[in-house]
């Protein structure tokens, strides 16, 4: 008995010191988007598990080294025992319903990653022998930097010209393989979330130069990502019309309809200088006052029939010119 | 002069090797004949890919093991097996044996210069990642060179366990030899040219696909990766044959009163891994076969354009290379329980449930492959349910842990040079199997796949359930293959400069995966903070080659001067341990009877086998001691 509780003791000390090692010794890379967060998580419970289990076992056994080793010229047997069941019936239950506890917690751990945000801005992500292209649909952008606004959901669609490559950006943590084919492209989400530069980088092997298949990624402030969209599109800078409506189809259509179908939110076909039924019972009709305020204030007056849920970002997010772009466009649904 | 130079050729080996030669040039000849025919310009890879076939079968025609079987097809009668005299001397390793344990020293031999040539590819590329930048490699030199780390080591650990499996489970279970001694001289004679093979990749262009040859990077590359899928191919298929032989051995060839819970332990875990080989294996071949096919004669099977999909290759690939990790390990876990017992002086504890253990990893192992293409883009749904059967392989493998912890409790402990390997496995494994479920849950696996993460946990479970048992098992079986014992001290020095140089090498590349050092790259981002533990790694790397060759030169001086040792110099229970060393030919003069268990360590009056007859009717010639010289003899 005095054995155990000395190992006990040991076991307990190493679990800790070992635990607390892994934890913060950064081991793992910055943590720049949302499901970085999730996977990091899930990390902690992996370290905190190995930690237990490696000094559970380690103990036990350099404990046994010292304390049951042959002293010089002895030659004894050890203690005569050879099996007992409800030792191994234990340690196969626990485990069993350890390992189903983490295989559960694993696949809601999966599920936060892959959670789908409607309002995410698509990018067309192609990679070819050895590097990679981004091709923004909304704005018919195509780069070999990808530019990445801030804490807003991105959906790559990848696809490969050639072989296989993988789509990895360290700090965002997730991975996924890049097939050819037009019949296999790939979904990935991200949200960054720490403005910085990073790297794509091919993690399947492709051949040749794989390990220099490395591209530029820049997480950038809304504005700035707006900034920088505009002065990549040199052809939608005339129209305040297809301004906003290219503005409109990344960050609003989502909610809001521009022919008049039911979504989310209102449709803003025809709103403009037409009478708005409130959810107070009063009405008002919809001139520019009442779409600034709803666009950057959306709290402040609720179309009946719809829930408040709108979020109060695009004040920050949006330029002036961008809400009288957006105004415009709304205008121009009639 | 001349006899001498005679006797060389007629040698199994050069014979084989020539025919195998000349076997190729006729291959290459005919294509290229036929092609001049057709008035196309001539197109090498067809012409190697048939040379490369006609040289295998050359090789196994040219080492003479058809030639009993072409006499029975001509119908001649041929010797029994274990009526067929070796060649004197040291001449048996290098032509056709019939005797187990010669063909699994042959095995051996083969096995441990694999992982000689395997291992100084790996120092090679090791010393490319220094530093950022290329210096040394060129692209495809470096991709090629990892490719070949990997496979020529895979083939080097099928054939180590081989070996052990050959060597004893005929003694350990009282049997004269294999169930099906041609055969088994088959099996390993094939890996020979499979071993050519593979080599010859690297003057015909390379291959820069790594071990796994994905689609569709393998059709596009240069030509040796045809060598590459022969290789394989044929190695594979000595690996079937063997597994089949042991199977076939292990059911009906026991000793009297040896039922399945009597047998020992280790025989239990080559069951397991033999089942597996025998199943899984053309699995490998299969979808290496569908890319050679698809290169050579234009069939899409994994071209997307054409209605193929690569993804169907990765499926066949790890369907064979999932569960071949277990043929790795297994025989390697089962010897660790084997030798435990003897050095802590103790019965082994829960003997079924380990036995059964290593049947659950074999069919647990079946069920994961999916785990390797987390990534890969299959089917989302596709992911829970792996996620689910690969944590399931922790079961198991706790069983045997846990076992081993409760053996070693309250034991007598020695330390003698295999004990350290045994119990520098157990550690060394513990971390691969630790650095297992982080890479088993899908979110975090997205993070780790393909980084040297990776690279990090499966050297661990390769040095913990190969390596350092298969060391173990060297110098534990040594003297009963040569009446000799291998120097302790060297073998000392080895483990201490092997082990802690090995844990900072898988533990730094643990380290560097987790920040982003990507597998199979030839050069890395100066900023990433790669270059610390890359230099780590190479200076680990090399210090382990050391140890290894500290190992060479313990085993050719141990031949020829080591200690003599011709009796139970473990105290083993273990029937091989009852007779003299070296071991008789055709082993036990009359079998034995088992009239206990295998690990009653410390009981009193209690034995294991009981031999009837224990003066073994022949004694073999010693072990060669000059081996170099006697091949001119």
């Amino acid at each position: 008995m005095r054995h155990f509780v000395i190992v006990g003791f040991f076991v307990a000390i190493f679990t800790g010191v070992i635990y607390l090692l892994l934890s913060n010794t950064g081991l793992l890379p910055a943590q720049a988007s949302q499901q970085a967060v999730f996977v990091d998580q899930l990390f902690n419970l992996h370290f905190g598990l190995i930690s237990f289990l490696f000094s559970l076992i380690t103990v036990f056994l350099v404990y046994s080294f010292i304390m049951f080793r042959q002293k010089p010229g002895e030659k004894k047997f050890g203690s005569f025992f050879k099996s007992s069941s409800q030792l191994e019936i234990i340690w196969t239950i626990i485990p069993l319903i350890t390992v189903i506890g983490v295989a559960y917690i694993g696949s809601q751990n999966l599920a936060e990653v892959r959670k789908v945000d409607p309002r995410a801005m698509e990018v067309k992500v192609t990679a070819f022998q050895w590097s990679w292209q981004f091709e923004y649909p909304q704005y018919g952008i195509t780069t070999n930097t990808l530019y990445l606004p801030i804490n807003q959901q991105v959906l790559f669609k990848l696809t490969s010209k050639d072989v296989i490559h993988s789509f990895w950006v360290p700090e965002f943590r997730l991975k996924q393989d890049v097939l050819p084919g037009a019949n296999l492209v790939k979904e990935l989400r991200i949200t960054p979330t720490l403005l910085g530069d990073y790297k794509v980088r091919c993690a399947e092997m492709c051949g040749g130069a794989h390990s220099a298949m490395e591209r530029p990624v820049i997480v950038v402030s809304q504005t700035d990502f707006e900034a920088w969209v505009a002065k990549e599109s040199s052809a939608n800078t005339a129209d305040p019309v297809q301004r906003g409506q290219k503005l409109a189809e990344i960050q609003c259509k989502a909610c809001h309809s521009f022919d008049g179908g039911p979504s989310i939110g209102p449709t803003w076909k025809g709103v403009f200088g037409h009478e708005v039924v409130l959810n107070d019972g009063t009405t008002l009709t919809a001139d520019e006052a009442y779409l600034k305020e709803s666009i950057l204030q959306p709290a402040a007056k609720i179309v009946k029939g719809f829930q408040n849920i709108m979020p109060a970002t695009y004040k920050d997010n949006l330029s002036d010119q961008q809400v009288n772009d957006l105004i415009t466009f709304i205008k121009s649904l009639k | 002069m001349e006899k001498n130079m005679k006797q060389f050729f007629s040698l199994g080996l050069i014979k084989g090797l020539l025919y195998q030669f000349a076997g190729t040039a006729v291959g290459i000849g005919l294509v290229s004949i036929i092609q001049a025919i057709e008035k196309k310009p001539f197109n090498p890879e067809p012409a190697w890919v048939v040379g490369g076939v006609i040289g295998a079968m050359a090789f196994m025609w040219g080492v003479g093991v058809l030639r009993d079987w072409w006499q029975q097809v001509r119908g001649h009668s041929v010797p029994e097996p274990d009526e067929v005299e070796d060649q004197p001397g040291a001449r048996r390793f290098f032509g056709v044996s019939y005797d187990h344990k010669v063909i699994g020293v042959q095995y051996g031999i083969t096995s441990l210069f694999l992982l000689a040539m395997g291992g100084t590819f790996a120092l090679i590329f090791r010393t490319e990642l220094v530093q950022p930048g290329l210096q040394l490699l060129s692209y495809i030199q470096f991709n090629t060179l990892v490719g070949l780390h990997g496979i020529v080591l895979i083939v080097s650990i099928l054939l180590g366990t081989a070996a052990i499996g050959n060597y004893t489970v005929p003694l350990l279970i009282g049997a004269k030899d294999m169930a099906f001694p041609r055969l088994n001289a088959f099996a390993f004679w094939l890996a020979v040219p499979a071993a050519v093979l593979l080599v010859l990749s690297m003057p015909l262009g390379g291959f820069e696909t790594g071990w796994t040859g994905y689609p569709p990077l393998s059709v596009r590359g240069p030509m040796g990766i045809q060598m590459f899928f022969l290789g394989v191919y044929f190695a594979g298929w000595s690996s079937i044959l063997g597994a089949l032989n042991l199977v076939a051995t292990i059911i009906r060839e026991r000793a009297s009163g040896m039922n399945y819970f009597r047998m020992p332990i280790f025989v239990w875990a080559a069951l397991a891994t033999s089942m597996i080989a025998m199943t899984a294996t053309q699995l490998i071949g299969l979808s290496f076969q569908l890319v050679l096919f698809e290169r050579l004669l234009g069939m899409p099977f994994f071209d997307p354009t054409k209605g193929g999909n690569p993804i169907l290759f990765q499926h066949l690939f790890w369907f064979y290379s999932h569960p071949a990790v277990y043929i790795f390990v297994l025989p390697g876990l089962g010897i660790i329980s084997e030798l435990l017992p003897v050095f802590v002086r103790k019965p082994l504890f829960g003997y079924r449930w380990v036995a059964m253990s290593s049947m659950g990893i074999a069919l647990t192992g079946f069920l994961v492959w999916g785990h390797h293409m987390f990534a890969a883009g299959i089917e989302e749904y596709l992911r829970v349910p792996f996620m689910y059967t690969t944590l399931l392989v922790a079961i198991p493998t706790g069983v045997k842990f846990f076992s081993w912890v409760a053996t070693i409790w309250q034991g007598k402990l020695t330390f003698p040079t295999p004990m350290l390997f045994v119990l520098g496995g157990v550690i060394v494994f513990l971390l691969g199997g630790l650095s297992g479920p982080p890479a088993a849950t899908v979110s975090t696996d997205l993070h780790l796949e393909d980084t040297y993460f990776i690279v990090g946990h499966f050297h661990d479970t390769m040095f913990g359930g190969y390596i350092f048992p298969l060391f173990a098992a060297i110098y534990y079986w040594f003297p009963k293959m040569t009446g000799r014992r291998m120097s302790e001290k060297l073998g000392k020095l080895q483990f201490w400069l092997m082990t802690p140089a090995f844990l900072l090498m898988t533990l730094s590349q643990m380290r560097i995966g987790l920040i982003g050092m990507r597998r199979r790259i030839a050069d890395y981002d100066p900023t990433q903070g790669l270059q610390v533990g890359n230099i780590l790694i190479t200076i680990a790397g090399f210090v382990i080659a050391l140890s290894v060759l500290v190992f060479f030169i313990n085993l050719v001086r141990s031949i020829r001067k080591g200690e003599p040792a011709t009796g139970n110099i473990w105290e083993s229970r273990s029937p091989e341990w009852q007779v003299p060393s070296p071991a008789p030919i055709h082993n036990y003069a009359e079998g034995f009877n088992v009239v206990g268990n295998p690990y009653d360590y410390g009981l009193e009056g209690s034995q294991y086998v009981e031999i009837p007859n224990k003066l073994p009717v022949k004694i073999p010639v010693e072990f060669p001691t000059r081996l170099l010289k006697e091949v001119g003899e």
